[in-house]
């Protein structure tokens, strides 16, 4: 069922996306579309008359660098007040003044900078990703092409370089390999000089820059010996630096991927079509959501999502509100009180009038929460980006060192020695090795059920800083069950039968709590709304509920039945009182158990340098007897949190170190988003999937444990990659400076450098390992 | 050796079919979904064929 729902919607968006191929695939243009009322209608909102805000996605979105250039935006169009980036979903959001500026000089100015301006959202998204994604693999596929033919005529013109070879011969091979590496420079290639001039436009220190400057370079000179006659030609290495470049550029793009974004989550959440009664003459027709609007009235059956914030006019039911709430126990409704979208209605019908609709709704308040605190989020510069800034800047000026030193002493090698640099310091370890190892880390998580979102997640996950969990469903089950009885099991499984008859989660509970159930008999079942059921089986008269329920039926209750339910009620549990003939037979304790492998992990967790503390919806008192019970050391221990203090929380750790949340719910996502990193556990609401970095499809909390430590030693292998690659670097780099190296062994020393370090990533135990023990 | 002026323009004219065709494939969106191909084809068919008879036992 779900293989074929979810299959149905992935061809849904496979047909949009080859219908749109072509109109995605061109830039350059005026996007005067962009200054039409009904664009800025979807896609603009206005803060102040003299302040728009407006999201648009971006293409070609790849690194932190990126986000740099374009939130510089503002500093280079008049107009712009502040471009705020998302990286994960491409997203930009401008805010800027209409009475200086139009949105379509701000997209033809990020068009400019090599980011051509999308409309976000929906359909349109997609088909904007998939036509970047086929105009990469196309350059790459080129690119291969190239470096293949390139290098078999390299080996020709090797060989008789040993062997001899005829003048005629030689050149004619020099002059095929010139147009091999000249379609590779200038088609693939590109990609690299669009990257450095956008970094040039804003200042910015870009991993494109010195490859551009190295591709130029033995571009020219190439084509100079080629005409020339004497000297080489490097095209064997320089098509190898633009492949290899644009497979890591690949690999990180798909790594980068996040699941859909919260719009698109909103509607999967609420449910898309609605009875609506018509209020005249109450007859009920299926309407879709969008026309949903205040004062409406509709239906919600037992078993349906709620669809619209909104009060009851009629009915009676229970509905679980866990997902807003964080609480557990499901609550009960009945006239004139009010119902939120996204509960779930558990036993009766309810016709509710709406008071708010789609994204007025608190879910949909919710879910814009998460977006903006997902996007305001300090972005963390990975390492790998780090250290190019740096790379990038030293290797320049190596080379234009070189470059004047040698002219000095011997001009004839100044441009030779400065080529041998730049080719020989290929940053390929930075470019190729470093995504190599991520994406084989997420791969090898995925395996052991962890789902990682983007490899920049590994990265913060690496340094122990503060553990929030969230109580429902993290560190509990989430789900409620028997948890104690006293009495005998007669009693319990009369009990269990006459609560077959009740679509209940209390119910569910004691009726699962029995193993063997012989065939009974029930007759005259009745059940009241929030209290209890009551019936015969199998000639016995049984009452099974809440203490004022059973109060009806027995006649004397024991005083320790009222202490057992006070006790209960102290330990946030359940109590359901069983009454068989007018006599109390039994009382059973209902809850949420604690997973069983909560304390050793949480133990675990905390030697390795995390604090742990408890972020939870449900009453204090309740989050402090689940910690007792734990009996772990926890930092803090907050309790009664709604959505938006959760993110306050975790907002305000944030600025003493790296914050780690783990949840589950609605209630957790935005603070999930704002985290440091968010992990959703398994189970989980779809919103906290979206809003996490990572999500578990393991139960328990070991998961969090194999993460961390995973996360661990991909970031160490990381740096072993960049320590060796920097090391052969310094080593060939300063051989070439000296002039010990020509371009020719630089070329040959180059991807040699590259398969060690990607052999290094192939092989570094990352997730596997853990699993080992 | 001068066959080598024939060849190796027609083994690059050979090659830049193959990126041709390459490119073709990418335009069509064969290679848009790269995941699911590879399991979809361990999905049943919605409607399975129905058995033609249980598997005989004195056949073998």
């Amino acid at each position: 069922m779900i293989h074929s729902c979810g299959l149905e919607r992935f061809y849904e968006i496979r047909e949009d996306a080859d219908i749109d191929s072509q109109a995605a695939a061109w830039s350059g243009r005026a996007f005067e579309e962009f200054d039409d009322p009904a664009f800025h209608r979807l896609y603009s909102r206005p803060i102040s008359p003299l302040e728009i805000q407006t999201e648009l996605y971006l293409e070609s979105v790849r690194c932190s660098a990126c986000v740099w250039l374009v939130e510089r935006l503002a500093s280079a169009v008049d107009g712009v007040i502040e471009s705020r980036l998302d990286m994960r979903r491409s997203i930009v959001r401008i805010r800027w003044d209409p009475s200086v500026t139009s949105l379509s000089v701000i997209a033809a100015a990020l068009d400019s900078l090599g980011y051509t301006p999308h409309p976000p959202r929906g359909a349109s998204l997609q088909k904007a990703r998939v036509a970047e994604d086929r105009k990469l693999l196309i350059k790459i596929g080129v690119a291969g092409a190239c470096f293949g033919n390139a290098m078999l005529i390299s080996f020709a013109l090797y060989g008789g370089m040993l062997h001899g070879m005829s003048q005629q011969h030689e050149r004619f091979f020099i002059w095929m390999s010139t147009v091999v590496g000249m379609v590779a420079l200038l088609w693939p290639g590109s990609v690299f000089y669009r990257g450095a001039l956008a970094a040039l436009q804003t200042r910015s220190l870009h991993m494109d820059l010195p490859v551009a400057i190295g591709l130029t370079a033995g571009g020219v000179s190439g084509i100079v010996s080629t005409l020339s006659g004497n000297g080489h030609t490097y095209f064997d290495s320089i098509t190898a630096v633009i492949f290899l470049l644009l497979i890591g550029r690949w690999i990180q793009r798909r790594e980068q991927r996040a699941a859909g974004d919260a719009v698109e989550l909103l509607y999967s959440m609420t449910p898309t079509s609605v009875s609506r009664i018509d209020p005249e003459d109450g007859t009920s027709s299926q309407a879709p959501i969008e026309s949903i609007g205040m004062g409406d009235i509709v239906e919600v059956v037992a078993g349906e999502t709620v669809p619209v914030d909104g009060l009851v006019l009629s009915g009676e039911s229970s509905v679980d509100e866990s997902f807003l709430t964080g609480e557990a126990r499901p609550i009960t409704v009945g006239e004139g009180e009010s119902v939120r979208a996204g509960s779930v209605n558990l036993s009766g019908p309810l016709r509710i009038r709406t008071e708010a609709a789609g994204e007025d709704t608190r879910v949909g308040r919710l879910m814009q929460m998460v977006e903006e605190s997902a996007a305001r989020r300090a972005p963390i510069v990975r390492l790998a980006d780090r250290v190019a800034g740096w790379f990038v800047l030293i290797v320049i000026s190596l080379a234009l060192m070189t470059a004047i030193g040698w002219a000095v002493v011997a001009p004839a090698r100044a441009v030779s020695n400065a080529m041998a640099l730049l080719i020989v310091t290929c940053p390929c370890a930075l470019g190729l090795a470093t995504p190599l190892a991520v994406i084989v880390a997420v791969g090898r998580a995925a395996r052991q059920g962890i789902f990682i979102k983007g490899g920049d997640a590994l990265e913060r996950v690496a340094r122990p800083g503060l553990l929030l969990l969230d109580k429902t469903g993290t560190i509990t089950e989430g789900r409620v069950r028997l948890v104690e009885w006293s009495g005998d099991d007669a009693s319990l499984a009369l009990a269990a039968a006459l609560e077959t008859a009740v679509a209940h989660p209390i119910a569910h509970a004691i009726a699962g709590a029995v193993q063997e159930e012989p065939q009974r008999t029930l007759e005259s079942v009745r059940h009241t709304q929030g209290a209890g059921v009551e019936g015969v089986v199998d000639g016995a008269s049984v009452a099974v509920g809440s203490v004022r329920f059973i109060e009806r039926f027995v006649k004397t209750m024991p005083s320790s039945a009222y202490a057992r339910v006070e006790r209960d009620a102290a330990e946030a549990n359940s109590s359901v009182l069983v009454a068989i003939d007018g006599q109390l037979r039994g009382v059973a304790t209902l809850g949420d158990p604690i997973r069983e492998d909560a304390q050793e992990s949480i133990r675990n967790l905390i030697d390795r340098g995390w604090r742990v503390g408890v972020l939870s919806g449900d009453r204090q008192a309740v989050v402090e007897s689940v910690a007792h019970r734990l009996g772990v050391e926890f930092e803090t221990l907050i309790g009664d949190a709604t959505p938006e203090r959760k993110l306050e929380v975790v907002e305000e750790a944030s600025g003493d170190g790296p914050v780690m949340m783990v949840g589950d719910g609605v209630n957790d996502a935005a603070a999930l988003a704002a985290a440091t990193v968010g992990v959703s556990m398994h189970g989980g609401a779809e919103a906290s999937l979206s809003a996490a970095d990572v999500f578990l499809r393991r139960a328990g909390l070991h998961p969090i444990v194999e993460l961390v430590e995973g996360s661990d030693r991909t970031v160490r292998a990381i740096r072993t990659n960049i320590t060796a690659s920097l090391c052969y670097n310094v080593v060939s780099g300063s051989l070439a400076i000296a002039g010990i190296i020509n371009p020719l062994i630089a070329a040959i020393l180059m991807p040699l450098s590259s398969l060690t370090v990607v052999s290094l990533s192939y092989r570094a135990r990352t997730f596997e390992d853990s699993s080992c023990r | 050796m001068s066959v080598i002026y024939v060849v190796l323009p027609l083994a690059l004219v050979i090659g830049a079919i193959a990126v041709g065709a390459f490119i073709w494939a990418v335009r069509r969106g064969q290679y848009d979904d790269l995941d699911t191909p590879s399991v979809r084809i361990l999905f049943d068919d919605d409607d399975p064929p129905a058995r033609a008879s249980p598997p005989d036992q004195k056949s073998n």
